[in-house]
């Protein structure tokens, strides 16, 4: 069927196209072929050890397998200790991180806090938020030797940089209409934070708080594989020693852990807004 | 009591909003201030209680010359001045009584403050406001579950609470429905009277400022046009606050309302009802 306006236009159909991101043609085909050759030449640059990659796969099944029977008896006073060790450095880490991470996030916040010591606040989440709690690890554990302390000290550190950018910001979008009204009063700077700040942000600081709750429990376990104590070097220890029944077992009860703590989390935090 | 003196105030994007404002109040008496907007009336009442520094000039308090007091200083001159807001600037989150009791502030520490133990007096005091202005039962109620008009009377409770001589009141109305907004008009001269206390009042609403309000300053570009009784406002005062317009209309309702007023204030029943 042919609409009556095409035919009043003399038949001529007017095709529409979405017009192309680059606008020219060739400098778009050839940005393909460039990916293209890339791609091609990268794969052919890597070096395939076809047996090693056999024998790989071959642990890959072998572990595969060790899951579907998971050995939770043998190793299960390591797998306590170890979990003992991650909930204790999660629980108190997350405790002094927030604490510490609440004057960092006053000063960080551009409608508090004078230049100086806003920069400085900003400062010191940029390098805490940079580094990677991985080699904050390495290096506290390098200085403080092997075991929880140096994971207590690495959670802390990475949950003042995430805490205080977070609540930051969200001290950044308070009602300043608030702040007004309690600073005509006459309160003093500490009654106007508690009254027209903390009862703004405090939704926000739990729901955080439990958040960073669950990201230190799993950070936990990463940072104890470069030796920082916890779940991580039980998991490591059953891992060197091919016991892949015993580390499937630590990371079921990882995962379960996990699980729980998000539900937990979820539902205080529909509790408290 | 208060006398303001050749205020300036310059903001840092380099724009003068104040240039040169005199001013003079005496105990009780109340003013309003209007003015299109952009003219400078927020900035003036803010300079007051300095929640704006102001460039140069000179604001006296009861002799007392506001500008030149240190940080502590200022703070125990604010608690004399109370302050209500346009959209109420109430604590959403915590509870009307939190709020009454936020007016004291200045008067307790940090710690009582902190776990909320006020001195009995300021608790019966603000049972006693909370009654005064019909919101009695509602004090464990949070401040974001009350309608406009009863916020704004929390917002009046709360700049009460701090026993001011001076009451410095930015748009009240502004967010009010029109027979709200004149409640709230006449529980704010209420409670002026009733108290002997000073107040300026910024007001958009020309009609409802010389209706409840005996005094009126007009405000343009930073400088008083206008400062005389609200009787003689007329379409030449408005022409010189606002600028060229037809205000017959406008005079009109202000003269069938003048005639309603002449004896004091217009009275109404339900004051206490929001």
């Amino acid at each position: 069927m042919i609409s009556p306006t095409l035919e009043r236009s003399g038949g001529q159909t007017r095709l529409w196209i979405r017009p192309p991101f680059i606008q020219s043609a060739r400098l778009r085909w050839s940005l393909w072929a460039g990916a293209l050759i890339y791609l091609v030449l990268a794969i052919g640059s890597l070096e395939v050890n076809w047996a090693r990659l056999s024998l790989g796969l071959e642990r890959g099944l072998a572990f595969v397998v060790a899951f579907l029977r998971p050995d939770f008896v043998s190793r299960w006073d390591e797998i306590l200790i170890g979990f003992q060790e991650s909930l204790t450095m999660t629980l108190t880490s997350t405790a002094v991180g927030v604490a510490l991470s609440i004057p960092v996030a006053v000063g960080a916040a551009r409608n508090l806090a004078p230049t100086p010591i806003y920069l400085a606040c900003r400062g010191f989440i940029a390098v805490s938020r940079t580094l990677n709690e991985i080699i904050v690890a390495i290096f506290l554990v390098a200085m403080f030797g092997f075991g929880p302390f140096a994971g207590f000290l690495t959670l802390t550190f990475a949950t003042i940089g995430f805490m205080a950018k977070l609540l930051a910001e969200d001290i950044e979008e308070i009602e300043a209409a608030q702040l007004e009204a309690l600073r005509a009063t006459g309160a003093g700077p500490m009654q106007v934070l508690d009254y027209a700040v903390l009862s703004q942000v405090l939704p926000r600081l739990a729901g955080l708080s439990l958040y960073r709750l669950d990201i230190n429990f799993r950070e936990s376990a990463v940072i104890g594989i470069v030796g920082a104590g916890g779940i991580g070097s039980t998991l490591n220890t059953a891992m060197d020693r091919y016991e892949f029944d015993s580390a499937a077992a630590v990371i079921i009860v990882i995962i379960a852990i996990v699980l729980c703590a998000e539900y937990l989390s979820g539902w205080v935090r529909r509790k408290v807004q | 009591m208060l006398s303001i003196e050749s205020l300036q105030k310059r903001y840092p994007t380099g724009d003068l909003a104040l240039r040169g404002v005199d001013l003079s109040l005496e105990p009780g008496a109340v003013l309003g201030l209007i003015g299109p907007s952009g003219a400078g009336k927020s900035t003036l009442i803010r300079c007051v209680n300095r929640l704006v520094e102001p460039t140069s000039g000179l604001i006296k308090l009861d002799g007392q010359n506001l500008l030149e007091l240190d940080r502590r200083r200022l703070r125990e001159a604010r608690r004399s001045i109370g302050m209500i807001f346009q959209e109420y600037a109430l604590v959403e989150r915590l509870t009307v009584m939190e709020n009454l009791l936020s007016g004291r502030l200045g008067y307790v520490g940090f710690w009582p403050s902190w776990f909320r133990r006020f001195p009995q007096a300021d608790i019966d005091r603000a049972f006693e406001l909370l009654e005064r202005v019909g919101l009695s039962g509602m004090e464990n109620k949070r401040a974001d579950a009350l309608s406009g008009g009863q916020r704004q009377r929390v917002g009046i409770a709360r700049a009460l609470m701090q026993e001011p001589r001076l009451l410095l009141v930015d748009e009240p109305t502004a967010s009010l429905d029109p027979k709200t907004s004149r409640n709230v008009m006449r529980l704010i001269l209420e409670l002026c009277r009733e108290r002997g206390l000073a107040a300026i009042v910024n007001i958009h609403d020309v009609v409802l400022a010389t209706e409840f309000l005996p005094r009126i300053v007009g405000l343009r570009a930073g400088e008083v046009v206008y400062d005389g009784s609200a009787a003689q406002v007329d379409e030449s005062v408005l022409s010189r606050i606002y600028g060229e317009e037809d205000w017959s209309a406008m005079t009109r309702r202000m003269n069938a309302d003048s005639v309603e007023a002449s004896g004091g204030l217009p009275e109404e029943r339900d004051v206490a009802v929001a």
